[in-house]
C-alpha cells in the first residue's frame, strides 16, 4: 500500500526544507521526498495549497483513562488529537491510578492499540502516586514504553527528589517534565496575581511561584547534567531563566500552551471557569515575553495541556472549579492565526515547535522528520482556511474551552498516522 | 423657537391657533386646547376653598393640611396661608409622597422616583385636609388615604382639589373643589404653579403620541 | 430614571447617576423607619429569598427588615460552605429555589463571582450581599449615604480607608463608588495586605496610617480577621493594632470634624480604640441604621430595573 502526496508545500525543519515536493509513503514509512514523483499504483492525495509537515506531537495531554472516562478516554482523546492535526500525543500520568508502574503504562498502550487512531506515548510518574516522596520505577516504565517522567498537575516539590529524578532519568535518556509551581507561594490561588486578581477579589498565583521553581530546576539540571523540561511556561521571569540556562549550556527545554500566548488574565473578568487553568492566564507583559521567547527560540515547543473536564465539574463557583481546558482541536489554528499570520514566526518554525522539537526532546528518532525511512506520520495544514471554533463539535468528551466562538485563519487539513490516512480535507 | 411662556401667550391672544407647546412638566408635542384658569381665577378658587374649609369645620384648632407631592404641597401652603389670614391660627402642614403606596408598581415598569414624606406632627384626632391639584381616577387619593392611615387615626380626612376632571375609577369624591372641569379621557389637564413651574395657570391639552 | 440592570452585582456596573438615584431614593425611604407603623405596601406580594453561604447577622437582618418594611415576604436560607461542597451545587440550589418563583435573591457567598454566576441562571433580581473578596455594593452605598448625610458633597471629601485591603470586599466596592463620585481616596495597610494594582483604581496607597489619615474628612477602618494572622500576613493582632489601630492621637491628624466609620463587626481595641468607637465622631450606628434605608431603595429600584438589562 503506497500513498503519494502531490503538490504540497513540504515543510520539514529537520532538513531545513520548505518547498513544493511530492512525498511517497510505502509500508508506513517515508519512501521518497522529491519534486514530481510518478507512481501509478499509489493512492494519490492532492495537497495543492496545503502545508505538508511531519506529524505533530503533543507533549502534554491529559487523557483521563483510567479513572475519569466520563471526561476523556484514550480513544476519544486520540480522535480529538487527530481532528486537531496531531499524529502523536504524550499522556500525563495523573490518572487514577497514577501511571507510576509498568502495568499502568502497558494498560495505556494496550488501550491505545485497541482504539487509538494516533500514537500514544505515556509519560510515567516521577514519584509513587505522584506523591512526591519516593521515586517510581522509572526504568521499568521506560522499558514498558514511557518516554518521559513527570508528576504533572503537581510540582516535584522536594528539591532532593528532583535531583535524584534528573540523575536517574538521565540513565534512560528521558527528560523530567516539571510543573513548576511553589505551592506555598501559590497559596491556593485561582488566577494570576495582578491588577485583575485584585479587582475581582480572586486569590492570586504570583509569577514568582513558577519562577522560583524554574530557577531551582535549572540549577539542579546544571549540576546533575540531567534534562529538565519545563511544562507550560507562562511568565516573563521563567522564559528569562530558561533563556539564560540555555545560554550556559544547561539541558533545559520548555513548552508553551496556546492559551498562554493567546489570552491574558483580563479574560477572567467574566468569572468564566473556562478561563481557569494552572498555570493561570498571565498579564500582558508576560504574554509579550512569551511571544518574544517563541520568536527567539527560547521556547522549544507548543503543547496543549489538554485537560478535559465535564460540564458539571466546571459549572460551579470559580474558586471550586477544577483547573484546565481542552486544547487539542484549537492549538494548531491558534498557532497559525496568532503566531504565523501575525508574522511572529515562519511556518518552518511552527512545524519545529509542533513536531521536530517535541520529537527531539523525547528522543523519538523516527518522528518529527520527513527523512527517508522515518515513520509516515504527516500533518496537513490549510493556512488559508477560515474557521469558527465550535466547542459543541469537539471530538473530545469535554467542552471546556475558552475559545468557543473564536474565528481564526488557518487550520489542520488532515493527518496520516503510520502510513494510514486518518482524514484529509 | 418661542419660549413656552410666549407660546402660551400667543395661543391666548391669537386663539384658536393650535401650537406645539414645549415647556417644562409637559409631554413634548402636546396641543394646548384652552386655558382654563389664570392667576386671578386660581387665587379666587384657593381663597374660596380656604373659606369652605373653615365653614365646614367648626374650629380651625384641629385642622392639619397635607399636600400630595408634588403640586399638592404648594397648594396646601397657599390654602393654609388663606386660613391663617382669616382665623389667625397656625395651621400645621405636611407633605405626602404616595409612590410607596401606588398600585401600579411591577417589574418592567419604569419606577417613579420616591420623594420624602414629611408629616412632622401627630394626626390622631385631627381634621386632615388632603390636598391635590387634579382629581382624576381617584387612585392617587386611594394611595394617600392608605398612607395617612399608617400615620395615625384622624377624626376626619377631607379632600380638597383645584380641579375635578371626572372619570373616577374608585368611589372617591372631593369635599372642596376649585373648578369642575368636564374632560375627555384623552385630554390632559396641566396645573402650573408659581412655586413649581414659575407661573400660575391651568391648561387643557390634547394627548398626542 | 431607572437602573439599567435588574441586578445589583457590584458598584462596578453602576454609573454615577444610578448611584445618586439609589442614594436619593434611600433618603426618602429612611423616613419609613421613623414611623410608628414601619411598613409601606410598595413590594406587597413580592418574595425575597436571602441565600447566605456565609455567616452574617447584620447584613442579613438589614436586608430582611428592608424587605419586610416594603411588605415583601422573606425566606431565609443559610448553608455553610462546607456542606455545599459536599452536596448540592450552587447552580442546583438556585434552580430549585427558582422553581418556587421568588422575585429577588439576596446572595452572600464566600466565592468571588458567585452572585454574577447566579444572575446568569435566574429570572429573579440578584442582589449581591457580599461575594468573597470581590464586592459588597450595598455596604458601599450605605457608607456613601452616611458620608453624604454627615459631610455633604462626596466629591469634595478626602477619605482614608485603613486595614486589610487585600481581603476586603467592602474596600473594593467603596473605592469604586467613591471614585465614581469623585472623592479623594487614600488607602493604608501593611504591605502584606496591599494587593497589586490598587493604584490603577485611582487611589493613593501607603503603608503609613498617618499619611493616609492626614486631613481626611472620613476615616474608614476595616475589619481584620484572626485567620489572616495565622497565615502570616502580620505577626500578631497586638502588632497590627500598634501600626494600624485608630487611636485618638492618630485621629488628630484628620480634619477636626472628621468622622469614623467601620463596616462592623468591630474588634474593639484592635482596629479602633475602645473610646473612639463610641465617641460622637463615630458614625458606626448611623451606618447600620442607613443600611435598612439603602436596601429598601435597592429592592424598590431593582423591581423597576430594566428587565432586559444585564450586567455587562
Amino acid at each position: 500500500m503506497r500513498i503519494l502526496i502531490k503538490n504540497g508545500r513540504v515543510v520539514d525543519p529537520s532538513q531545513e526544507l520548505d518547498d513544493t515536493r511530492d512525498i511517497l509513503i510505502a509500508d508506513g514509512k517515508i519512501a521518497r521526498v522529491e519534486p514530481a514523483i510518478v507512481d501509478s499504483e499509489a493512492r494519490v492525495v492532492q495537497a495543492v495549497g496545503q502545508i505538508v509537515a511531519p506529524g505533530f506531537i503533543d507533549l502534554h495531554t491529559h487523557l483521563r483513562e483510567p479513572g475519569r472516562e466520563d471526561k476523556e478516554t484514550i480513544a476519544s482523546g486520540c480522535e480529538d488529537a487527530a481532528a486537531g492535526g496531531f499524529t502523536s500525543i504524550c499522556c500525563m500520568p495523573n490518572t487514577n491510578p497514577v501511571n507510576d508502574s509498568r502495568s499502568v503504562t502497558e494498560f495505556i498502550l494496550a488501550r491505545a492499540r485497541q482504539g487509538g487512531i494516533v500514537n500514544v506515548f505515556p509519560i510515567g510518574a516521577v514519584t509513587k502516586g505522584s506523591a512526591g516522596d519516593h521515586l517510581a520505577e522509572i526504568g521499568d516504565m521506560h522499558e514498558g514504553g514511557c518516554v518521559a517522567i513527570s508528576d504533572d498537575g503537581k510540582p516535584v516539590k522536594n528539591a532532593l527528589i528532583m535531583r535524584r529524578a534528573l540523575e536517574y532519568a538521565s540513565m534512560f535518556s528521558m527528560p523530567v517534565i516539571d510543573h513548576c509551581e511553589d505551592s506555598n507561594l501559590a497559596d491556593g490561588g485561582v488566577m494570576h496575581e495582578g491588577y485583575y486578581s485584585t479587582l475581582l477579589g480572586l486569590r492570586g498565583i504570583p509569577a514568582m511561584a513558577e519562577e522560583t521553581m524554574v530557577q531551582r530546576d535549572i540549577i539542579i539540571a546544571a549540576a546533575t547534567g540531567g534534562h529538565v523540561h519545563i511544562a507550560h511556561i507562562s511568565t516573563a521571569g521563567s522564559v528569562a531563566a530558561v533563556r539564560d540556562g540555555k545560554k550556559r549550556g544547561v539541558r533545559v527545554t520548555c513548552e508553551v500552551t496556546p492559551h498562554h500566548f493567546s489570552l491574558t488574565d483580563k479574560e477572567v473578568v467574566s468569572y468564566e471557569t473556562a478561563m481557569k487553568m494552572n498555570p493561570p492566564l498571565r498579564g500582558e507583559s508576560d504574554v509579550q515575553a512569551i511571544h518574544a521567547a517563541i520568536k527567539d527560540g527560547t521556547i522549544d515547543c507548543i503543547a496543549t495541556d489538554h485537560a478535559p473536564h465535564t460540564y458539571d465539574d466546571k459549572n460551579v463557583e470559580f474558586d471550586y472549579a477544577p483547573f484546565g481546558i481542552v486544547g487539542l482541536e484549537t492549538a494548531v489554528s491558534l498557532a497559525l492565526d496568532r503566531l504565523v499570520n501575525t508574522g511572529l514566526i515562519s511556518v518552518l518554525r511552527l512545524v519545529a515547535l509542533f513536531s521536530t522539537h517535541p520529537a527531539r526532546i523525547l528522543g523519538l528518532k523516527n518522528k518529527g522528520t520527513l527523512r527517508i525511512g522515518a515513520d509516515a506520520d504527516i500533518t496537513f495544514l490549510n493556512p488559508q482556511k477560515k474557521i469558527a471554533i465550535d466547542a459543541e463539535r469537539f471530538r473530545s468528551k469535554s467542552r471546556n474551552s475558552p475559545f468557543h466562538g473564536w474565528k481564526l485563519k488557518g487550520s489542520p487539513a488532515g493527518v496520516i498516522v503510520g502510513g494510514k490516512i486518518i482524514w484529509h480535507d | 423657537m418661542a419660549t413656552s411662556a410666549e407660546t402660551i401667550r400667543r395661543i391666548n391672544t391669537d386663539a384658536p391657533v393650535l401650537t406645539f407647546f414645549q415647556g417644562p412638566n409637559i409631554l413634548p408635542h402636546v396641543k394646548i386646547k384652552a386655558r382654563i384658569m389664570d392667576k386671578k381665577k386660581m387665587e379666587r378658587a384657593i381663597a374660596r376653598i380656604g373659606q369652605e374649609i373653615l365653614e365646614r369645620n367648626k374650629s380651625a384648632e384641629d385642622l392639619v393640611l397635607i399636600g400630595i407631592r408634588s403640586r399638592g404641597v404648594p397648594l396646601a401652603e397657599r390654602i393654609a396661608a388663606a386660613i391663617e389670614e382669616a382665623e389667625s391660627v397656625k395651621v400645621p402642614r405636611g407633605s405626602l409622597d404616595i409612590t410607596m403606596y401606588r398600585d401600579d408598581i411591577h417589574a418592567g415598569s419604569s419606577h417613579p422616583q420616591v420623594h420624602k414624606t414629611d408629616i412632622p406632627f401627630p394626626i390622631n384626632e385631627k381634621d386632615v385636609i388632603l390636598i391635590d391639584d387634579v382629581l382624576f381616577t381617584g387612585r392617587t387619593i386611594r394611595a394617600a388615604l392608605d398612607s395617612l392611615i399608617d400615620f395615625g387615626r384622624p377624626r376626619t380626612i377631607q379632600l380638597a382639589v383645584l380641579i375635578d376632571r371626572g372619570h373616577r375609577e374608585l368611589p372617591i369624591r372631593a369635599d372642596y373643589v376649585g373648578k369642575i372641569l368636564p374632560t375627555s379621557r384623552k385630554e390632559i389637564v396641566h396645573v402650573h404653579l408659581h412655586e413649581t413651574d414659575g407661573h400660575d395657570e391651568v391648561l387643557i391639552a390634547e394627548g398626542e403620541s | 430614571m431607572q437602573l439599567k440592570s435588574r441586578h445589583l452585582l457590584g458598584i462596578e456596573h453602576l454609573d454615577k447617576a444610578e448611584i445618586e438615584l439609589i442614594l436619593d431614593t434611600a433618603a426618602s425611604f429612611k423616613e419609613v423607619s421613623t414611623r410608628e407603623i414601619k411598613k409601606v405596601p410598595t413590594l406587597r406580594g413580592k418574595t425575597v429569598v436571602t441565600l447566605f453561604y456565609e455567616v452574617s447577622t447584620r447584613t442579613r437582618t438589614s436586608f430582611e427588615l428592608a424587605a419586610k418594611r416594603l411588605s415583601a415576604d422573606t425566606v431565609s436560607i443559610s448553608t455553610s460552605t462546607s456542606s455545599v461542597q459536599k452536596g448540592e451545587t450552587l447552580v442546583d440550589t438556585v434552580r430549585n429555589l427558582e422553581a418556587m418563583k421568588p422575585d429577588y435573591f439576596v446572595v452572600r457567598h464566600s466565592c468571588s463571582g458567585a452572585a454574577l454566576m447566579i444572575s446568569r441562571i435566574s429570572q429573579a433580581s440578584i442582589v449581591n450581599a457580599g461575594d468573597g473578596s470581590h464586592e459588597h455594593p450595598t455596604q458601599a452605598l450605605l457608607d456613601a449615604f452616611t458620608m453624604r448625610e454627615r459631610k455633604g458633597d462626596i466629591s469634595k471629601l478626602r477619605v482614608a480607608i485603613i486595614g486589610d485591603i487585600r481581603h476586603s470586599r467592602v474596600v473594593r466596592s467603596n473605592i469604586l463608588l467613591l471614585r465614581k463620585l469623585g472623592a479623594d481616596v487614600h488607602i493604608a495597610g501593611p504591605a502584606t495586605l496591599l494587593p497589586p494594582g490598587m493604584d490603577r483604581l485611582g487611589v493613593t496607597v501607603t503603608s503609613d496610617i498617618g499619611v493616609a489619615i492626614r486631613n481626611a474628612d472620613v476615616v474608614m477602618m476595616l475589619r481584620i480577621q484572626q485567620e489572616r494572622m495565622d497565615k502570616s500576613f502580620f505577626p500578631s493582632l497586638r502588632e497590627f493594632a500598634m501600626y494600624y489601630g485608630l487611636t485618638r492621637e492618630r485621629m488628630r491628624l484628620a480634619k477636626s470634624d472628621a468622622i469614623i466609620m467601620h463596616p462592623g463587626p468591630i474588634n474593639r481595641g484592635v482596629e479602633i480604640d475602645h473610646e473612639l468607637a463610641d465617641c460622637d465622631r463615630s458614625v458606626i450606628l448611623d451606618q447600620t441604621e442607613n443600611g435598612v434605608a439603602v436596601r429598601m431603595a435597592v429592592l424598590y429600584l431593582l423591581a423597576g430595573g430594566n428587565p432586559a438589562g444585564e450586567a455587562s
